[in-house]
């Protein structure tokens, strides 16, 4: 898929939603069936949600992360936090699935296994608190999977190519495309959620301590939620971005191009180079 | 990318390159070896591969791939455990080499009768590999179509018989790429097919006779990768 702007001249001459106007493309496009890719679909909403439940129900930790999501969830219990209790459950799962794959947990690359809590924290924390049947789960899933195929067209979805914007920046944008699609928004709301996301995270880097998966990436996976879950607030609200999302993801894949490679996956650059980073690293290398 | 590689594939973290891929490069490099007994594998892991082995499970991940298994098995967590326990014959080093893919690894096959195979190939992001090189022929095979490798002896009519085969079989041919090392001498055809399935082992017998100057002939498939 091209561009999102191909998705809303099919919205405007049909008067469909965002999700089937995507998938109309999608199909004609791939020659899948609206049946077999609307079955592939759920099977992944439901192996994401055993990955929730697992990563939930069990006690796990990286290498240097230890378990955390779970303070999330008792801080979250008396009613003074700053985030809504929306976000404090999708933060506490987007770290705990997270968690899960950095312990080798079996997960849904959303788009990539570094950005794998995001999309399960909006979509599980979504169902929670707003109740919802699955059809809902997975109208909300087809439009992230629409921005992050119009993604990898214009930009990359690769930590190695583009830094972590193009991993947990492009999950949280999937992220807020979602939530304006469940919450029934049109589809210009999804688009300006889109690019009011994405802009939020241009020239976020990719410098994960010792290459790990693990520091920033976990804790990062949780507070990105956070960003979708604004940008689908401002969008639905009304607030328009000046940037169309289109330009806004060719933005993205320009910066990625610019960040040098230390930036870029390598662990060679940014938090990864910190002597608290290298003292971690050492230790670890000497527990081998 | 379509949207089920976009949210996919599902598999054993941590990392798609370095977990996921790794196994399918195991898998993909043991479907070139085939079904033949192995006394030995040993897997020269390069560049980061060998560098973060540990800490991403790249060490267990391609060892299961070797056994069979796919990236979202989650016996990969235990997989040198359960190698140990069915005396799969593997051994695990490290090699530099210069100019090697950062992501690769080097499997060296040893079987009965002398039989040898050494396979090259690497993580290239996403979760997606290639085979790179084949006993010394440079390739590019993904495994994403079921593909069909003949090792043939350099010889005019090897690429018309394939070709023929196919076409009588109404299969329908991808791509097809040849490589040789000398005129007249050992020459490789890699074909990749619009097939749903691996080509079976009768397919795979009816290219062994199709040519009297082919010599073997090796079927791979990844499953893609939405396996």
């Amino acid at each position: 898929m091209r561009s999102l702007a191909e998705i809303f001249a099919v919205c405007a001459s049909s008067g469909s939603s965002f999700t089937h106007a995507a998938i109309e493309i999608e199909t004609s496009e791939s020659g899948c069936s609206v049946e077999m890719l609307r079955k592939g679909m759920l099977s992944r909403l439901k192996d994401m949600e055993f990955s929730v439940n697992e990563a939930l129900s069990g006690s796990w930790r990286g290498l240097l992360v230890p378990e955390e999501a779970y303070l999330l969830h008792e801080y979250g219990a008396d009613a003074a936090s700053f985030s809504s209790p929306f976000v404090l459950t999708a933060a506490r799962i987007a770290i705990a699935v997270s968690t899960y794959n950095a312990a080798m947990g079996r997960i849904v690359a959303a788009p990539t296994a570094g950005s794998c809590g995001i999309l399960p924290g909006i979509l599980f924390s979504y169902r929670d608190h707003f109740r919802c049947e699955d059809e809902t789960l997975l109208s909300g899933l087809f439009a992230a999977a629409a921005v992050g195929s119009v993604t990898a067209a214009r930009a990359t979805l690769a930590g190695a190519s583009g830094g972590c914007q193009a991993e947990c920046g492009a999950a949280a944008a999937m992220g807020a495309a979602a939530l304006v699609q469940m919450r029934g928004g049109s589809p210009d709301a999804v688009g300006h959620a889109v690019a009011l996301a994405y802009k939020s995270i241009l020239g976020l880097v990719c410098d994960p301590v010792g290459g790990l998966v693990e520091s920033p990436c976990i804790k990062r996976n949780g507070m990105l939620v956070s960003l979708s879950a604004l940008a689908a607030d401002m969008a639905l609200a009304g607030l328009r971005s000046l940037i169309p999302p289109d330009e806004v993801i060719d933005a993205m894949g320009q910066v990625g191009r610019a960040l040098p490679e230390s930036l870029r996956e390598t662990a060679g650059g940014g938090l990864a180079v910190t002597p608290t980073a290298r003292e971690l690293v050492a230790k670890l290398l000497q527990q081998e | 990318m379509s949207f089920l590689d976009i949210v996919g594939p599902v598999m054993i973290g941590p990392s798609s390159s370095h977990t996921a891929g790794a196994a399918r490069l195991g898998r993909l490099a043991k479907a070139c070896w085939g079904t033949d007994t192995l006394n030995e594998v040993i897997v020269f892991l390069r560049g980061s591969f060998a560098f973060t082995s540990k800490g991403h499970g790249t060490d267990k991940a391609v060892v299961a791939g070797l056994m069979g298994m796919l990236p979202d098995d989650e016996r990969i967590r235990n997989a040198l455990m359960l190698a140990k326990e069915a005396h799969f014959p593997y051994r695990l080093t490290t090699e530099d080499v210069d100019g090697a893919h950062p992501n690769s690894a080097r499997f060296s096959f040893l079987g009965k009768n002398g039989r040898r195979l050494d396979v090259v190939g690497a993580s290239i992001g996403g979760g997606a590999v290639e085979i790179q090189e084949i006993d010394g022929f440079s390739v590019a095979i993904n495994g994403e179509l079921p593909t069909l490798i003949t090792f043939h002896k350099d010889t005019r009519g090897v690429v018309a018989a394939v070709a023929v085969l196919m076409a009588g079989r109404e299969i329908n041919i991808a791509s097809m790429t040849l490589h040789r090392k000398t005129r007249g001498g050992v020459a490789t055809l890699v074909t990749e097919l619009d097939m749903n399935a691996p080509p079976d082992e009768q397919l795979c017998n009816a290219v062994l006779q199709a040519h009297p100057a082919i010599l073997r002939v090796a079927s791979l498939f990844g499953g893609g990768n939405n396996s």
